[in-house]
This record gives C-alpha cells, sequence and structure tokens, in this order.
C-alpha cells in the first residue's frame, strides 16, 4: 500500500515535472525575444527541476542519497537566481534593448 | 520505466535548449541556453544513476551543479571584462587593487 | 567568532553526510580539511553576516514556504502563457523600489524577483530594482509590494 502511493506519487510529480521541463524549452524556442526567454528558462529551472528532484528522492530509498538530492535541489535554488541576474544584467548593460509591448503595436502579431 | 520517462522529457528539453544555443541571435541567448542545459545536465546525470542502478552519481550530479553556475559566471565574465584576472577596463586607471 | 564557529560546524555537517564513510581516519582528516577551510575564511575576512547570515535562519525558514506557493503560481501563468496560442504576452520594464536597509536584504529581494518566472531583475540601481517582466499584470503584481513586505520582514531590524 504504502509502496503503491509512492509509486504514484512519483509518477505523477516526473509527469508534471517532465510537463514543465518541456514548457520551458518550447518557451525558449517561441518566446520572441532574450529577455522573455529568460523567464521561460527560468520554468524548467525552478518547478521542473525541484519536481524531478522530489520524485527522485522519494524512489531514492536511501537517506543519505535523499539528502544528497535535497542539495542539489538547495543549489540550483541558490545558483540560478544569480546565474540568471548575471546574464541579463549584462544583457542589459551590454545594450541589448528589450521588446516592448508598445513598440508593436497589438503584440500578438509578431512572433 | 518511471525513471526512462523522466529522462526522455529532460532530453527533449536539452535539444530545445541546443536548437536555441544554435539559432539563438545574440551572444546572451546562447549563454542562457548553456545554462539551461546545464541545469538539465545535472537532472540527468542524477537520473542516469538511478536508472544503472548506481546512486553514487548523484555525487557528481551535485559537483556539476556547482561547477554549471561558476562557468557561466566565468563567461560572463570572460565577455564583459576581456580576462579572468583583473577588473579590467570598468575600473578607472590608477586605482589599483591592493 | 561566531559566523566562524557556526560556518565549521555546517562545512562538517556537509562533509558528514557528504562522505557516509564514518572510520575514525576519514572522520579525522575531514576535521582536518574543515579547520583548513575555515582558517582561509577567515584570513580571507570574509566570514560575518553578510556572507553566512546565521541570524536570518528563522525567519528564512517562514519565509521559503511563501516564495515556494508564489514560485508555482508563476510557473502556471507562464506555461499558461507559452502554450496559448498567439504568444500571449506585453513584455514590460518596471522600475521597483526596494524597502530594504541593507544591501543583504536588497540582494535576497532581487533573487526572490529572480528566481519568480515571469519577473527578472536587470539591474540595481540605490535600491531601485529595473524589473522585466513578461506581461503588465505581472508587473502590476509585483508592484502592489507584497514580495517587498515579506523580503523587509525577513531582513527584520538590524
Amino acid at each position: 500500500m504504502m509502496y503503491l502511493a509512492l509509486e504514484l506519487l512519483t509518477w505523477l510529480s516526473f509527469l508534471i515535472g517532465g510537463f514543465f521541463l518541456i514548457t520551458g524549452g518550447v518557451g525558449l524556442i517561441r518566446f520572441p525575444d532574450f529577455y522573455t526567454r529568460i523567464h521561460a528558462a527560468g520554468v524548467t529551472d525552478t518547478l521542473g527541476a525541484a519536481l524531478l528532484l522530489l520524485g527522485m528522492v522519494l524512489q531514492s530509498g536511501d537517506v543519505l542519497t535523499a539528502i544528497k538530492l535535497i542539495m542539489i535541489g538547495f543549489f540550483i535554488f541558490l545558483t540560478t537566481p544569480t546565474a540568471t541576474y548575471a546574464i541579463a544584467n549584462a544583457a542589459f548593460t551590454g545594450g541589448l534593448k528589450p521588446i516592448l509591448h508598445e513598440d508593436e503595436g497589438d503584440g500578438s502579431s509578431k512572433t | 520505466m518511471m525513471f526512462v520517462s523522466a529522462g526522455v522529457a529532460v532530453i527533449i528539453c536539452m535539444l530545445l535548449g541546443l536548437a536555441r544555443a544554435f539559432i539563438g541571435p545574440t551572444l546572451y541567448d546562447r549563454v542562457l541556453a548553456a545554462n539551461a542545459f546545464g541545469t538539465k545536465t545535472v537532472l540527468m546525470i542524477a537520473l542516469l544513476g538511478f536508472i544503472m542502478g548506481r546512486p553514487d552519481f548523484v555525487d557528481i550530479a551535485l559537483l556539476y551543479a556547482l561547477i554549471n553556475f561558476i562557468g557561466t559566471i566565468a563567461i560572463l565574465k570572460f565577455f564583459r571584462y576581456g580576462n579572468f584576472g583583473q577588473a579590467g577596463r570598468e575600473r578607472p586607471a590608477g586605482e589599483e587593487p591592493q | 567568532m561566531r559566523h566562524a564557529i557556526s560556518l565549521g560546524l555546517t562545512l562538517f555537517g556537509v562533509w558528514l553526510l557528504l562522505s557516509g564513510h564514518y572510520t575514525p581516519l576519514i572522520t579525522s582528516l575531514g576535521v582536518v580539511s574543515v579547520i583548513l577551510c575555515v582558517y582561509i575564511v577567515l584570513r580571507m575576512e570574509t566570514c560575518d553576516h553578510e556572507t553566512h547570515p546565521i541570524h536570518l535562519t528563522t525567519r528564512a525558514v517562514m519565509y521559503w514556504p511563501w516564495l515556494a506557493i508564489e514560485i508555482v503560481k508563476a510557473n502556471i501563468d507562464v506555461a499558461k502563457r507559452v502554450f496559448s496560442a498567439g504568444p500571449n504576452i506585453s513584455p514590460a520594464v518596471y522600475y521597483v523600489k526596494s524597502s530594504q536597509k541593507t544591501e543583504l536584504g536588497q540582494v535576497i529581494y532581487a533573487n526572490s524577483i529572480t528566481l519568480t518566472p515571469g519577473t527578472t531583475t536587470m539591474d540595481i540601481d540605490e535600491g531601485t530594482f529595473v524589473v522585466h517582466t513578461i506581461a503588465k499584470d505581472v508587473g502590476d503584481d509585483l508592484c502592489a509590494g507584497e514580495m517587498d513586505r515579506r523580503v523587509s520582514l525577513l531582513e527584520g531590524r538590524s
């Protein structure tokens, strides 16, 4: 019973996590400019990675492995915003102009 | 089985990220794609450990998570300043670090 | 000194969790490496309330669950935008005032903004953040200042 519940929870978190991973990947391709792509990459980096790690923690069956997986999640959550900020700041100070809503009139016509 | 399906999702996402790294018009797109790719590599290594029945791979994934961050910062620093060592161009002339 | 002891304990805890071998020889090697690390950090003079913020610990435990819920909500929002027929986005740049007094508080606020999908801090200029948002309503939510208030609460009186 316990085993089945664990198995189901793992499947659930893998499925939702995989969905968010692919969402991030699709967004990385579909969004029109660099700054909007950051948001898409953020989806994979936060919820996708967290849910996959959660699924692995549920399946690890070994306290040390589980703690290591949680530490991976902790490091990802600490380092991702810093790296993202570094990239965005480099682009911003480097003079890359974001596409703004006002510039394109309707906003939905451009890809 | 479930690890393989999660791995497939990670690989699809990696391929999309690679596509962005190839076509991405600006340099920053490529760095962003490389950074996202690194995060997914961490997940892939951990998943591979489970698929192959060797949870020791988690240690490698942990290391890779840290190396990925440092790598991204180093690339950006290199592109902004032109070298890894000094602060470089942005420091006013005559003001030397101790 | 308080920070050095806390740093040493944290490092040794991490070492014990990661190694998984508890024979006397290996453990004593771990103690030696932890002492070496703390010595180097003390020599670099980078061990203070900013790099090792132990005074935030209890309040951070209250802040993180709220942040996690916000991240889940923002993720669902961005996922909807990715899969909507025409990309349903209206990118905007906001200038957000932050009410934190210390640099550490500002860093926590800026990182929280970046960690939430849909908003990214692009630049910090003396307490004003340049924030790129994926859509106008997301930015208006941010300007309502709920996260700012909570980070200031986390920062506390220091």
